[in-house]
C-alpha cells in the first residue's frame, strides 16, 4: 500500500499524469456518449469533468496541481478558435446571403441571454457577485472573464458558469431545438453558438458542418455584442 | 502541416498583440480567427494542409474545455449557497436563448424560401 502511495506521489509531481488522466477521462466520456447512441445528454465534456473532479477529490489533489498537467490541453483552445476561420470560410457564401437574418437573430439572442439571466437571478435574490458573474455566461470564457471583471464579478466563478452553461446548452439544446421544430442547420447552429459558445459549437459540428460554422460565427459575434451591450445594461440596472 | 500550424499560431499571436495594444474588448484568438479568415479570402481557397490541421483541432474541440471545467471544484461552496438563483437563471436563460435565436433565424429562412417561391 505504501509502495502504491510512493508511486502516486512520484507520478503526481510530473505534468504527464494529469495530462494522461485528462485524455483518458475524455476518451471514457466519448465512449459512453457513443454507447448511448450519441445522446446529447451523455455529453463527453460533462462526463470527463465529473470523473476528474471525483478522482481529484478522492486523491486529495488540488486544482492547481491538476492544471499544471492539463494546461497543455487548455492551451490549444486559442489555436482551435483561430482554426474556426476554415469552416467559416467554407460557408462564407451562405453566411453572406443571410447576413441580415444573422444580425437580427444574434442581437435578439444576445439580449435574451443577458436580460433573462439578470432578471431571474435578481428575482431569486442572487448576490451581486453571482449576478455579475452570471450575466456573461453565454460568452466564450476569456471574453466573459474580462467582462465580468469590469462589472465587479468574480472572473474564476464566471469561467466556471460559462463552462457549465456551455455543457448544459450542448446537452439540452439539440432536444429543445427538435422539440420546437427547428430543423434548419444554420438556425440550429446559430442558437447553439449564441447560448453556449465553444461547447455548443463542438456539439453543433457533430450535427453538420453548416451548423458548426454558424455556431462558431455566433460564438464570435456574441462575444463582441455582449462586450459592448452588457456594460451599458449593467450601468442602467445598478 | 507544420507551416500551417505556424500560421495558426502566428494569427493568434498577432491577435493577442492587436487586442492588447488597441485595448479591444475581444480576446486575441477571436481577432486571430478574423486574420486567418482574411488570409483565406485573399487566397480564395483553403490549402489542403491547413484544412487538415484545422479539422483535426476542431474535431477535438470539446476535449479542450475539460481542464477549465474541472475548475468547478474551486467554487462548489459559493454555487451551493446560491444554487437556486444561479441554477434557475442558467437553465431558463440558456434554453430561452437557444430557442429565441434559432426561431428568429429559422423564420427568416422560411420567409426567404417563400419569396423564392
Amino acid at each position: 500500500m505504501d509502495d502504491l502511495r510512493d508511486i502516486w506521489v512520484y507520478l503526481s509531481a510530473s505534468p504527464l499524469l494529469h495530462l494522461t488522466l485528462t485524455l483518458a477521462a475524455f476518451l471514457i466520456g466519448t465512449l459512453v456518449y457513443k454507447k448511448s447512441g450519441s445522446n446529447s445528454l451523455a455529453n463527453p465534456v460533462f462526463l470527463a469533468v465529473a470523473l476528474l473532479v471525483a478522482l481529484l477529490l478522492v486523491t486529495g489533489t488540488s486544482y492547481q496541481d491538476y492544471f499544471d498537467g492539463a494546461q497543455f490541453v487548455h492551451f490549444l483552445l486559442g489555436p482551435a478558435t483561430v482554426a474556426l476561420a476554415v469552416p467559416l470560410y467554407r460557408q462564407f457564401e451562405r453566411i453572406r446571403r443571410s447576413a441580415v437574418a444573422i444580425a437580427v437573430s444574434l442581437l435578439t439572442g444576445s439580449l435574451t441571454a443577458i436580460l433573462s439571466a439578470l432578471t431571474i437571478g435578481y428575482l431569486l435574490d442572487g448576490s451581486r457577485d453571482a449576478l455579475a458573474s452570471l450575466a456573461a455566461k453565454s460568452v466564450t470564457a476569456p471574453v466573459a472573464m474580462g467582462i465580468s471583471e469590469r462589472l465587479g464579478g468574480l472572473p474564476s466563478l464566471t469561467a466556471v458558469l460559462v463552462i457549465v452553461t456551455g455543457i448544459f446548452g450542448a446537452m439540452v439544446g439539440p432536444l429543445v431545438l427538435t422539440l420546437i421544430g427547428i430543423r434548419d442547420p444554420a438556425a440550429r447552429g446559430l442558437g447553439l453558438g449564441t447560448a453556449s459558445h465553444g461547447i455548443g459549437t463542438a456539439r453543433a459540428f457533430q450535427e453538420t458542418e453548416i451548423a458548426g460554422a454558424f455556431s462558431g460565427l455566433a460564438m464570435g459575434l456574441n462575444a463582441l455584442a455582449t462586450a459592448i451591450l452588457l456594460p451599458l445594461i449593467w450601468r442602467l440596472v445598478t | 502541416m507544420l507551416a500551417y500550424l505556424t500560421l495558426i499560431f502566428s494569427c493568434q499571436l498577432a491577435g493577442e498583440l492587436i487586442t492588447h495594444f488597441l485595448g479591444l474588448p475581444v480576446p486575441g484568438p477571436v481577432v486571430g480567427m478574423v486574420l486567418l479568415f482574411a488570409f483565406l479570402v485573399l487566397r480564395g481557397s483553403v490549402p489542403a494542409d491547413l484544412a487538415k490541421v484545422a479539422d483535426t483541432l476542431l474535431a477535438h474541440l470539446s476535449l479542450l474545455f475539460v481542464p477549465a471545467g474541472v475548475g468547478v471544484m474551486l467554487h462548489f461552496r459559493l454555487i451551493a449557497s446560491e444554487a437556486l438563483p444561479i441554477g434557475a437563471a442558467l437553465i431558463v436563460s440558456t434554453i430561452l436563448t437557444i430557442a429565441v435565436t434559432a426561431t428568429i433565424m429559422a423564420w427568416f429562412g422560411r420567409r426567404g424560401d417563400a419569396e423564392k417561391g
